[in-house]
C-alpha cells in the first residue's frame, strides 16, 4: 500500500484557501463571507495535519486543536454582531453597511 | 589732552541731542526742543574748539593722532575697530562743519517756528552732525562708510521731512537711490582696498601704497581700480555727473537743510574722501584725470543749467552741483589743498546763499520763483546785503572768500604739475556763467519793480534768530578766503602750509608722469616765480575776474538795462532754450531709459514670474500635492467591505510571497 | 490505483466540489450545506492522515456544532436570495486572479524551494496513527496555558455574544 505524498495534500489546501479567497471576495452576504472564512480555515488546518504527518510530529495537531475552539468562539460572537446588524440595517448586503466611509 | 584721547566725546554730543530728542521731545514745547538741540551742536562745536587747542600742541611726529574705542567686527584677517583719528584735513573739517552746523540749528529756530514736527527736525538734523563728523574723522574706510550712509539716511529722512508731500517724498526716495548707485561702486572700493591692503585703516593702506610701484597713464592697476571705485561713490554723494539729478529734487526739503546738507556738508564728503584717499589718487593718473573731467563737465554743465531756472532754490542747488565739480577739479589736478580750500569758502557762501534765500522765501511767505519776485532790496535789507556778499564771492570777485579758492583751483588746473588745458577752459567758462546766473539771482529777486502783488503778500524782516547766521556768515564769506590772501604778494598760503603734511606725508617721489611736487607747498613750482607786485597785478587780472566780471555785466545788461531782452532771446533761440529750460530732459531720458525698464522688469520678471510663479507656485505647489494626494487616498476608504477584504488579502498575498520567498532561500 | 489514493481523490473532488458551490450558490443555506459538506470530506481525509481524534473533534465541533449555528442564523433572520449589487471596483477585478495566484504561489513554493521539495517527496516516518493520549498530555502539560487561555476566551465569547444580541432597553 503506497502512501499519497504529502504534496498532494498540500496542493489540495492551496487550491481549497484560493477558493476560499474567491468567495471571500465575490460574496455579497455577510453570512456567506463568514463562511468564506471558515473555508479558509479548514484549509490551513489541512495544511497543518500534513505537515504533522510529514515531521511525525503532534504540534500540528495541537494548533488545529486551537485553531478549531477558537474558530467556534469567533463564529459566535460573529453571528451575533450579524444579528445585530439585521436589526440596525435590516440588510444583509456587505456593500449596504457603508456608514464609515470619507 | 582730555579731547584728544577722548574723541568720542565730540560725536556722542549730538547724538545724545538727536536721542533726547528724538525720543522725549514731542510733547515739549519749542524752547526746550531748542535748547537741547543748540546745545548739543554748541558744545560740540566747543568741544572741537578745544580739541584745536590741544591739536595745536602735538608735534608733528604725532600727527594724525588717533583712538581705538572698540573692537567692531572681527572675522578672520578681517578686523575693524571703531577708530578715530584727528590731522590737519580733520580739524578743517570739523571746524567748518560744527561751526556751519551751529549756526545753521540756531536759523532753524527761527525758520521752522511754525511748522509740524518740530522735535523730529531737530533729532534728525543732531543726527546729522553726529554721522557727519564721524565720518571726517573716522581713521579707516568702514568707520568713514558708517558716517556716509549715516548723512545719506539723514539726507533722506530731512528731504522726506514734510512726509504727506508725495513730492517731498518721491525727492527722499530719489536722492537715497541716486547716491545707493554711488554707494555700490564705494563698497566695491572697498572690498579691493582690503585685498590689495588686507587693511582698511588709513595709515596702514598709505603706508603700503608708498611702497608699491605707482600706475601710469598707459598701465592701470589695482591702485586706479580702487581709485575710480571710491570716486563712484563720490559722483553719488557729490551729486556730480551722471548721478547729479537728486540733488535739484532735494530742494523738497526744508531751506536750512538744504543749507547744511546740500551745500555746506554732507556734499562735499565725496571731495574729502578724495582729499583723504591722496595717496592711493596720487598714484592712479588715469583715476586723478578722470577725477578732473568729471569736475570740470559738470562744473560746465550745471553752470549752463542755471541759466534757464525760476526757482531760487533751484538755481543754488545747480550751483551747488556746479562749485562741487570745481572742488573735484582741483583735486584732480593735484591741488588737493586747493580743492579743500573751495570746500570751505564753500560751505560760507553757499550756506549764506540758502539761508538767505529761506529768507527771502520767509518773507514772500513760501513763494520761491523769482519771476515773482523782484524790488526786495529795501523791505528785507539784512538778507540783500548778506546775500550780495555771498553773490560776490560765488563770482569770484577779488577780495571775498570765493576768489581766492577759485583761482586756487583754476591756476593748477591751467600751469600747475598735472595741468590741462581744456579742464581750465572749460572752468574758466563755468566761472563766467556762474556769475552771470548768481548776479541774474540777486537783480530778479532784489532789483527792479515787484512783480507780485502787494496788497497780498506783506514782506517783512525775519527775526534776529535768522538774520544773525546770516550776518556771520557773510563776514566769513567777506574775510574768510584772507588765509590765503598774502600768497597773491608772493607770500605764503597759510591755509595750504597748514594742509601741507597730510598731502605730502605720502607724496609720490618723483617720476615722469607726477611732477615735481603736489600742491601744498607755497608758490608755483617750475617757471620764475615773479615779485611780489606782480603776482598781485597778474590775480587781479587774470582769465578768472575778467569772465567773473563780463558775467555780471552780462546780467545787469539783461535783467535791469532791458529786462525785455531776455524772453526775446528766448524767443530767437527756442530750440536751445527749451533745451537748457528743462535741464537738458535728462530726468526724462533717465525714467525712460532706466527707471521705466526697471519697473517693468520688477513688475513682469520679478514679481509675476518669480514671486508669484516660481516661489509661491512652489509654496501652493506643494499644499495642492499635498491636498490633492490627500483626496486621492481618501477615497480608499469608501466604506466597502468588500474593497477592504480585497485589499487585506492583496497585503496578503503580498506578505506570503516574501515569506516563502525567505523560507526557499532556508536551507 | 490503492485505496488510499482512490479515498484521497474522492474527498478531494468532493471537498472541491463543496467550495465551489460555496462561491456559485444563490442561497446562503446552499453554501451552508456545501461547506458542512467540504468539512465532512476533510474529516476523512484525517483520518486517512491519522488525525483520528482530530477527525472527531471537527465533526462534533466544526460540523455539528459551528455550521449548526450557521445555519440556525440563516434561518433566524430569514436570510434570502442576495441582490445583486457590484459596487466595489477593485473587488470585482482581483478577486479571481488573486485565488489564481495564491495556488500558484503554493505550487511554485512546492516545486522549487528546499523545504517545498523535501516536503513533497514523501511522508517521512511509520504510517501510524497519532496516539490520543499523548496528543492529551502534550495539551495538559506543554500547551496548558494556551489551552487554559482558550477556555476564558469560550468564556469571553459567551459574554460576547450574549451582550450583543440582547434587545435594546
Amino acid at each position: 500500500m503506497s502512501v499519497v505524498p504529502v504534496s498532494y495534500y498540500l496542493v489540495l489546501s492551496g487550491i481549497l484557501f484560493g477558493l476560499g479567497v474567491v468567495a471571500f471576495v465575490f460574496k455579497r452576504n455577510i453570512i456567506t463571507i463568514f463562511m468564506a472564512i471558515e473555508l479558509m480555515l479548514n484549509a490551513v488546518n489541512l495544511a497543518f495535519v500534513a505537515f504533522a504527518r510529514a515531521h511525525n510530529q503532534l504540534d500540528g495537531l495541537v494548533f488545529v486543536f486551537f485553531v478549531i475552539v477558537v474558530a467556534a468562539a469567533e463564529a459566535a460572537v460573529g453571528l451575533a454582531i450579524v444579528i445585530v446588524i439585521m436589526h440596525n440595517r435590516e440588510t444583509l448586503n456587505v456593500e449596504r453597511v457603508n456608514l464609515l466611509k470619507f | 589732552m582730555l579731547l584728544l584721547n577722548h574723541l568720542w566725546i565730540i560725536l556722542v554730543l549730538p547724538l545724545a541731542g538727536a536721542a533726547i530728542n528724538g525720543l522725549l521731545g514731542k510733547n515739549w514745547p519749542k524752547v526746550i526742543v531748542n535748547w537741547v538741540a543748540i546745545s548739543s551742536v554748541s558744545l560740540a562745536f566747543l568741544a572741537v574748539l578745544e580739541l584745536v587747542r590741544e591739536f595745536s600742541h602735538l608735534a608733528d611726529s604725532q600727527i594724525p593722532y588717533g583712538g581705538n574705542y572698540f573692537n567692531w567686527i572681527t572675522a578672520g584677517n578681517f578686523r575693524i575697530d571703531f577708530a578715530l583719528q584727528v590731522d590737519q584735513l580733520t580739524v578743517i573739517m570739523l571746524l567748518t562743519v560744527s561751526f556751519v552746523g551751529m549756526l545753521i540749528h540756531i536759523y532753524s529756530t527761527g525758520y521752522m517756528a511754525h511748522e509740524g514736527g518740530y522735535y523730529r527736525f531737530f533729532s534728525y538734523l543732531n543726527l546729522f552732525m553726529f554721522f557727519m563728523m564721524t565720518l571726517v574723522m573716522a581713521a579707516n574706510l568702514i568707520v568713514m562708510f558708517v558716517g556716509w550712509e549715516g548723512v545719506g539716511l539723514c539726507s533722506y529722512l530731512l528731504v522726506g521731512f514734510w512726509f504727506l508731500k508725495q513730492s517731498a517724498i518721491s525727492a527722499g526716495k530719489k536722492a537715497f537711490i541716486t547716491t545707493r548707485i554711488g554707494d555700490f561702486g564705494f563698497t566695491v572700493g572697498i572690498l579691493l582696498a582690503f585685498w590689495t591692503f588686507s587693511s582698511v585703516d588709513f595709515g596702514a593702506m598709505f603706508r603700503q601704497a608708498a611702497t608699491m610701484t605707482p600706475d601710469t597713464m598707459s598701465h592701470a592697476g589695482v591702485l586706479t581700480a580702487i581709485a575710480i571705485l571710491l570716486f563712484l561713490g563720490a559722483i553719488g554723494k557729490s551729486a556730480q555727473l551722471p548721478l547729479y539729478v537728486w540733488l535739484p529734487d532735494a530742494m523738497e526739503g526744508p531751506t536750512p537743510v538744504s543749507a547744511l546738507i546740500h551745500a555746506a556738508t554732507m556734499v562735499t564728503a565725496g571731495v574729502y574722501m578724495v582729499a583723504r584717499m591722496n595717496p592711493v589718487f596720487s598714484r592712479a593718473p588715469i583715476a586723478m584725470l578722470l577725477v578732473g573731467i568729471v569736475g570740470a563737465l559738470t562744473a560746465f554743465y550745471a553752470a549752463t543749467i542755471g541759466i534757464c531756472q525760476t526757482d531760487i532754490k533751484k538755481v543754488l542747488a545747480y550751483s551747488t552741483i556746479s562749485q562741487l565739480g570745481y572742488m573735484f577739479l582741483g583735486c584732480g589736478v593735484g591741488a588737493y589743498a586747493a580743492g579743500i580750500f573751495h570746500l570751505m569758502t564753500h560751505a560760507f557762501f553757499k550756506g549764506l546763499l540758502f539761508l538767505a534765500a529761506g529768507s527771502v522765501i520767509h518773507a514772500m511767505g513760501g513763494e520761491q520763483d523769482m519771476f515773482k519776485m523782484g524790488g526786495l532790496r529795501k523791505q528785507i535789507p539784512v538778507t540783500y546785503w548778506s546775500m550780495l556778499a555771498a553773490t560776490l564771492a560765488i563770482a569770484g570777485i577779488p577780495g571775498f572768500a570765493g576768489f581766492f579758492s577759485k583761482d586756487e583751483i583754476l591756476d593748477a588746473a591751467g600751469s600747475g604739475p598735472h595741468a590741462n588745458i581744456w579742464l581750465w577752459l572749460l572752468g574758466i567758462i563755468g566761472a563766467g556763467i556762474t556769475s552771470f546766473y548768481m548776479f541774474r539771482l540777486i537783480f530778479l529777486t532784489f532789483f527792479g519793480s515787484p512783480r507780485y502783488d502787494e496788497h497780498k503778500t506783506h514782506v517783512h524782516e525775519s527775526p534776529k534768530n535768522m538774520t544773525i547766521p546770516l550776518m556771520i556768515l557773510a563776514f566769513l564769506s567777506i574775510f574768510g578766503g584772507w588765509v590765503a590772501a598774502p600768497h597773491l604778494v608772493g607770500g605764503p598760503n597759510h591755509f595750504e602750509e597748514f594742509l601741507h603734511p597730510v598731502f605730502a606725508a605720502y607724496a609720490p617721489t618723483a617720476g615722469v608722469e607726477q611732477g615735481a611736487s603736489l600742491a601744498g607747498s607755497a608758490g608755483k613750482s617750475g617757471g620764475v616765480a615773479p615779485s611780489g607786485g606782480m603776482e598781485l597785478l597778474h590775480s587781479l587780472t587774470g582769465p578768472p575776474v575778467i569772465v567773473a566780471v563780463i558775467g555780471l555785466l552780462l546780467a545787469w545788461w539783461l535783467y535791469i538795462k532791458r529786462p525785455d531782452a531776455p524772453a526775446q532771446l528766448a524767443k530767437k533761440m527756442h530750440g536751445l532754450y527749451t533745451l537748457v529750460y528743462n535741464k537738458y530732459y535728462v530726468d526724462e531720458i533717465y525714467a525712460a531709459l532706466i527707471v521705466r525698464p526697471l519697473l517693468w522688469i520688477s513688475t513682469n520678471v520679478l514679481w509675476h514670474v518669480v514671486d508669484e510663479g516660481i516661489i509661491e507656485g512652489i509654496v501652493n505647489g506643494s499644499a495642492h500635492v499635498a491636498r490633492g494626494s490627500g483626496s486621492k487616498l481618501r477615497e480608499l476608504q469608501s466604506g466597502n467591505a468588500r474593497s477592504y477584504a480585497s485589499w487585506v488579502v492583496i497585503g496578503a498575498v503580498g506578505v506570503t510571497m516574501l515569506l516563502l520567498g525567505i523560507l526557499g532561500m532556508v536551507h | 490505483m490503492s485505496l488510499p489514493f482512490l479515498v484521497f481523490f474522492a474527498c478531494a473532488i468532493l471537498a472541491v466540489a463543496g467550495a465551489i458551490v460555496l462561491i456559485v450558490a444563490r442561497e446562503p443555506i446552499h453554501s451552508a450545506l456545501a461547506l458542512i459538506l467540504v468539512m465532512m470530506a476533510l474529516a476523512v481525509l484525517y483520518i486517512l492522515l491519522g488525525a483520528e481524534f482530530i477527525a472527531a473533534v471537527q465533526i462534533i465541533v466544526y460540523a455539528g456544532a459551528v455550521m449548526v449555528l450557521f445555519v440556525f442564523v440563516i434561518m433566524l433572520l430569514n436570510a434570502g436570495v442576495e441582490e445583486r449589487t457590484d459596487w466595489s471596483k477593485i473587488a470585482k477585478w482581483i478577486g479571481l486572479p488573486l485565488g489564481f495566484f495564491l495556488l500558484l504561489e503554493v505550487a511554485h513554493w512546492l516545486a522549487h524551494s528546499s523545504v517545498g521539495k523535501a516536503v513533497a517527496n514523501g511522508a517521512g516516518g511509520p504510517q501510524t496513527a497519532f496516539s490520543t493520549t499523548e496528543l492529551s498530555t502534550a495539551l495538559f502539560r506543554q500547551y496548558l496555558f494556551p489551552f487554559e487561555a482558550t477556555s476564558i476566551l469560550i468564556l469571553i465569547a459567551i459574554l460576547g455574544a450574549l451582550v450583543l444580541a440582547r434587545k435594546a432597553e
